[in-house]
């Protein structure tokens, strides 16, 4: 801790990450609960099968919907985990080991996950 | 009714670390906790070490832990603490000495902020005017008395003492909001950077330490909002 010096000027990085949590925090209380009514009320894990998957992405509104929530979940989350590691992580190293290996697997997931939701084709008997 | 203050003590000249220092002191229940430790000062143990200068709350010296919170001694009354009565140094900056802490740092913050009148138009021939609506936008925050009690009660201070602390904000927003004032810009990109007002966490321990009741919370908000919608 020095305290000198005025806080360093920013590109107002931060100020978009939580303009993002705030409306992304708002849109995923609406999708996420409606996911969670029509996975575990309305249909449920008996029902839920290849079949079911291959009936909703027959039409786009439901590859756009699970992109959208896999976007802003996944996003929403790792910058929650990035802002812990911003307050409690003060070892560089190890600050930099985390926040690299949160990028990575943000990268990977969101790669694969928009793979299988924009590429996926139904086989005819799996 | 008797009194057992539980004091945090600490002189790094002599101690190598903290240790608990117990008081027994008799007093009347409407009587302050400032004059239990008074008490123990005078005729007890004078090498107790705190600030105190108006001890009328108005001064904001005698900030410090009183039972897990952080208050104004001069402004808790020995009935509301119960028999028992720990008090700690403020958190989160460094001991100099029992209940002495270093507020360098503090005052740093303050600094960084501006917290002053900046006027770049002519300078009026009478006075700046401002009407009782204007002024009414920044009031509550025109109300702090510098005691720290708020930035040292925020867990995102302790976690990184170069977040400019609940008490900066309040003394810019004091600023930011004021129609007679032309620095707005200047402060605004100082408090857009991640150790600015991006750091506050909403957890509102700023808000609960406040001796004056501000509300410093929804003050870091209005800045958030003053720097969201700026560029718009």
């Amino acid at each position: 801790m020095n305290g000198t010096g005025r806080p360093r000027p920013e590109s107002g990085f931060e100020l978009y990450a939580w303009l993002f949590m705030r409306v992304s925090g708002v849109v995923l209380l609406v999708m996420a609960l409606a996911h969670l009514a029509i996975m575990h009320v309305v249909n449920n894990v008996e029902v839920i099968d290849y079949q079911f998957v291959v009936r909703r992405y027959l039409t786009p509104f439901w590859r756009t919907y699970d992109l959208v929530m896999l976007w802003l979940a996944l996003i929403h989350g790792l910058n929650g985990v990035r802002t812990l590691v911003e307050d409690y992580v003060g070892a560089p190293g190890w600050r930099v080991a985390a926040l690299a290996s949160l990028y990575v697997i943000g990268f990977v997931f969101l790669a694969l996950g928009s793979l299988v939701i924009l590429t996926f084709r139904p086989v005819a008997n799996p | 009714m008797k009194v057992t203050l539980k004091i945090r003590r600490f002189n790094p000249e002599k101690d190598e670390k903290p240790w608990w220092g117990e008081y027994e002191v008799e007093a009347e229940p409407t009587e302050r906790l400032l004059d239990a430790l008074n008490y123990v000062k005078w005729y007890v143990d004078g090498t107790l070490t705190y600030r105190r200068s108006c001890a009328h709350g108005v001064c904001g010296s005698d900030a410090m832990l009183i039972n897990g919170r952080n208050a104004l001694a001069c402004k808790v009354l020995l009935k509301s603490v119960g028999n028992k009565v720990t008090v700690e140094p403020m958190r989160g900056l460094r001991v100099i000495k029992d209940l002495l802490v270093d507020l360098e740092p503090f005052f740093e913050k303050y600094k960084q902020v501006k917290p002053y009148l900046i006027t770049h138009s002519l300078t009026p021939e009478k006075e700046r005017m401002q009407s009782p609506k204007e002024r009414e936008v920044f009031d509550d925050t025109t109300r702090c008395i510098l005691c720290a009690a708020c930035t040292t009660s925020c867990p995102s201070f302790w976690a990184n003492p170069e977040y400019v602390g609940p008490a900066a904000i309040v003394n810019a927003h004091r600023f930011i909001f004021d129609s007679r004032d032309e620095g707005r810009e200047e402060r605004l990109e100082i408090l857009n950077s991640s150790d600015g007002v991006w750091r506050c966490r909403t957890i509102f321990n700023c808000v609960d330490a406040c001796p004056r009741g501000i509300n410093v919370t929804r003050a870091i908000g209005e800045v958030k909002k003053a720097l969201l919608f700026r560029k718009v």
